[in-house]
């Protein structure tokens, strides 16, 4: 593992069991993220795309261990944490946070903005007083663009945005290295959208962070993400720098979701490419190359053999047999 | 009554309250941090229904605790000369058989059926939150076996229940609290057990986690307070359950033995004589069905009070 490395994640998988007998019985298995492997480097921010269930969120949520995988390992700053104990894995929890969708569902509606913010302080005991703690959170309101007179409302009493804000605030408050971002602006007003990602670039140079960004547009990850991944039903399909993946994309899947992207000048003619039906079902995912059921590039080799994730330009990886 | 006119002043302010953003008001008269609980008993207290409930009950646990000095008689005094006599200046009530004064009698049974009602839930309250979180909680097969638990001892005839676990630890009031709250435990476990679950499932309960939070912080802090509402109003609902439940014990003889008496003790006598003197079940009867209608009112009203999608629909 190369020393700027921060988190390593390494053919990580998440099969949920539905269908559960009584007590005993046989379990159908959703494969909700089936291999993922990917790098990140201290610093950079990932943007990690694609459909509504093809795993992103249960990615983020297996890196931070708010859900146990079903194999896989994940490597944060050299610690192996499927392999942490609980006090072990407290520590960690520090230094890596999660920032979520939903502003509405994330903060609890009974405790003050104070209290939010400042648990975390509390629990990793990362101020010795109250009014250094007290201090601490008007300091981190102030740096999410919130005034320090509003620590003492609850969440109810405070726009999307600014909820939002107060999430960015309690990830902030421990000081972490690495934030997941699991959809931080979907739930946003579009012109609340720019502001919220502006403040995740300022923050980002202001603490050294490292982000992944999880979203379901690639739009907006476009902007905020150095590298950018991107996800079909539970694996990575194509990993590549952001301007490169922009330009030339090469896994069809890619191709498709870039082709939606509307432009803003109704001269430019360009061909859309359409998918066909739905995704399949995570339950039973296509033999072969999971896309080649809706792929408009598939030839004989695609339903049985399923291709690997592989570099094939510097820095471009992507599963597919045309490659 | 102040409560009264607080109830009837209160409907045309209703208009005013609607708007519960801060952002809306004058700087000046901000009010910052209401927290939900005080913004819930503003609602509460436009209630109409549950605030005459409030005050009805207030009214009767002040008599029952103040019985002994508002008493006109003592309560087991019998004069068997002045037996079974219809309500009159003397006896506002009037008397039972023995003599005893009804209304007096009433009074200090008010003791006996709030007492089997407040403790008897605060026992169900206490196993069936303990309960239902640590299922709730556990999640899984632990939690699979311990509502299966649950649903065996739905099955069982309750009272049947109460009676065996009255026959074999005694007949006495205690006994009877335990008993009665021993059986209530059940529902308030299985609304605990789906507060839990469907709060762990939450953003503000993963972000918790994600922070460090640990299991029993993360209980106490996150998960419960947001499943108060449904306890509470469970718990108000619960109280007349008991109520009628111990009137029906002493009914049956079970519940409290005599000189001492509840309203459903009386009321049991009273019936054994309702053709010649009906007063004596009328009056315990009628204090036994206001009880309970104001419990339900104020039951209701907390319901609505704070259930956050009565909120959002006003």
């Amino acid at each position: 593992m190369a020393n700027d490395t921060l988190l390593q994640v390494r053919d990580l998988r998440k099969y949920f069991d539905i269908k559960r007998g009584f007590f005993w019985g046989e379990a159908a298995k959703v494969h909700a993220v089936d291999g993922v492997s990917f790098d990140l480097t201290h610093g950079e921010t990932l943007g990690l795309v694609g459909e509504s269930g093809c795993g992103k969120s249960t990615t983020g949520r297996l890196i931070l261990r708010l859900i146990e995988p079903t194999s896989g390992e994940v490597t944060f700053d050299h610690v192996p944490i499927f392999q942490a104990d609980k006090a072990e894995m407290r520590r960690l929890r520090q230094r890596m946070q999660i920032i979520f969708q939903d502003p509405y569902s994330s903060l609890n509606p009974r405790m003050t903005v104070e209290q939010i913010v400042g648990e975390g302080i509390v629990i990793h005991k990362l101020c010795q007083t109250k009014a250094e703690r007290r201090e601490r959170v008007a300091d981190l309101l102030q740096k999410v663009g919130l005034s320090p007179e509003q620590m003492n409302r609850y969440p109810h009493e405070f726009s999307g945005g600014q909820r939002q804000r107060v999430g960015i605030a309690r990830a902030l408050a421990v000081k972490p290295k690495l934030i997941i971002a699991d959809e931080p602006i979907s739930a946003l007003d579009v012109s609340i959208q720019a502001q919220v990602i502006n403040l995740l670039e300022d923050l980002q140079e202001q603490f050294d962070l490292t982000y992944l960004f999880i979203a379901h547009d690639l739009r907006v990850v476009e902007h905020i993400s150095d590298r950018v991944a991107v996800m079909y039903l539970g694996q990575i399909v194509e990993l590549a720098d952001s301007q490169e993946l922009y330009a030339r994309p090469l896994h069809p899947y890619t191709e498709a979701l870039l082709s939606a992207i509307p432009i803003p000048d109704p001269t430019t003619k360009r061909q859309r490419i359409i998918l066909e039906g739905d995704p399949p079902s995570p339950i039973h995912p296509p033999q072969g190359c999971r896309f080649h059921t809706r792929c408009h590039k598939r030839f004989d080799r695609c339903d049985k053999e399923e291709p690997a994730l592989r570099e094939v330009a510097p820095r471009h990886w992507v599963s597919c047999h045309l490659y | 009554m102040r409560r009264g006119q607080a109830t009837s002043g209160a409907a045309p302010l209703q208009g005013t309250h609607d708007i519960p953003h801060s952002a809306f008001r004058n700087p000046q008269s901000r009010r910052s941090g209401a927290s939900p609980w005080q913004d819930a008993f503003r609602r509460l207290r436009r209630n109409g229904p549950a605030m005459l409930g409030l005050g009805i009950l207030t009214a009767f646990v002040l008599a029952a605790v103040l019985a002994p000095w508002i008493a006109p008689y003592p309560f087991d005094r019998t004069n068997l000369r002045y037996g079974a006599r219809p309500p009159s200046p003397t006896h506002l009530l009037g008397t039972d058989e023995l003599g005893r004064d009804l209304f007096t009698r009433i009074l200090y049974g008010a003791r006996i059926s709030f007492a089997v009602g407040i403790l008897a839930t605060l026992v169900s309250l206490t196993i069936g939150v303990a309960y239902g979180s640590i299922a709730g909680s556990a999640g899984g097969r632990a939690d699979h076996l311990m509502m299966r638990v649950v649903d065996i001892l739905y099955g069982l005839p309750f009272m049947f229940f109460v009676i065996i676990l009255m026959v074999i630890f005694g007949r006495n009031i205690l006994n009877l609290f335990v008993a009665l709250g021993a059986v209530q435990w059940l529902t308030m476990a299985r609304i605990v057990r789906g507060q839990v679950l469907s709060l762990k499932a939450r953003e503000f309960v993963l972000s918790a986690l994600a922070i460090g939070v640990s299991p029993a912080r993360l209980l106490v802090r996150h998960v419960l307070p947001n499943a108060l509402g449904p306890i509470v109003v469970y718990a108000t609902l619960t109280v007349p359950a008991v109520m009628l439940e111990e009137a029906f014990l002493s009914f049956l003889g079970l519940g409290v033995q005599p000189p001492m008496a509840s309203w459903g003790s009386l009321a049991s006598e009273g019936s054994a004589a309702m053709e010649s003197y009906p007063w004596l079940i009328l009056f315990p009867g009628l204090a036994l069905t206001v009880t309970l209608l104001a419990l339900n009112f104020l039951g209701d009203g907390l319901r609505d009070a704070l259930d956050p999608q009565m909120t959002a629909a006003r």
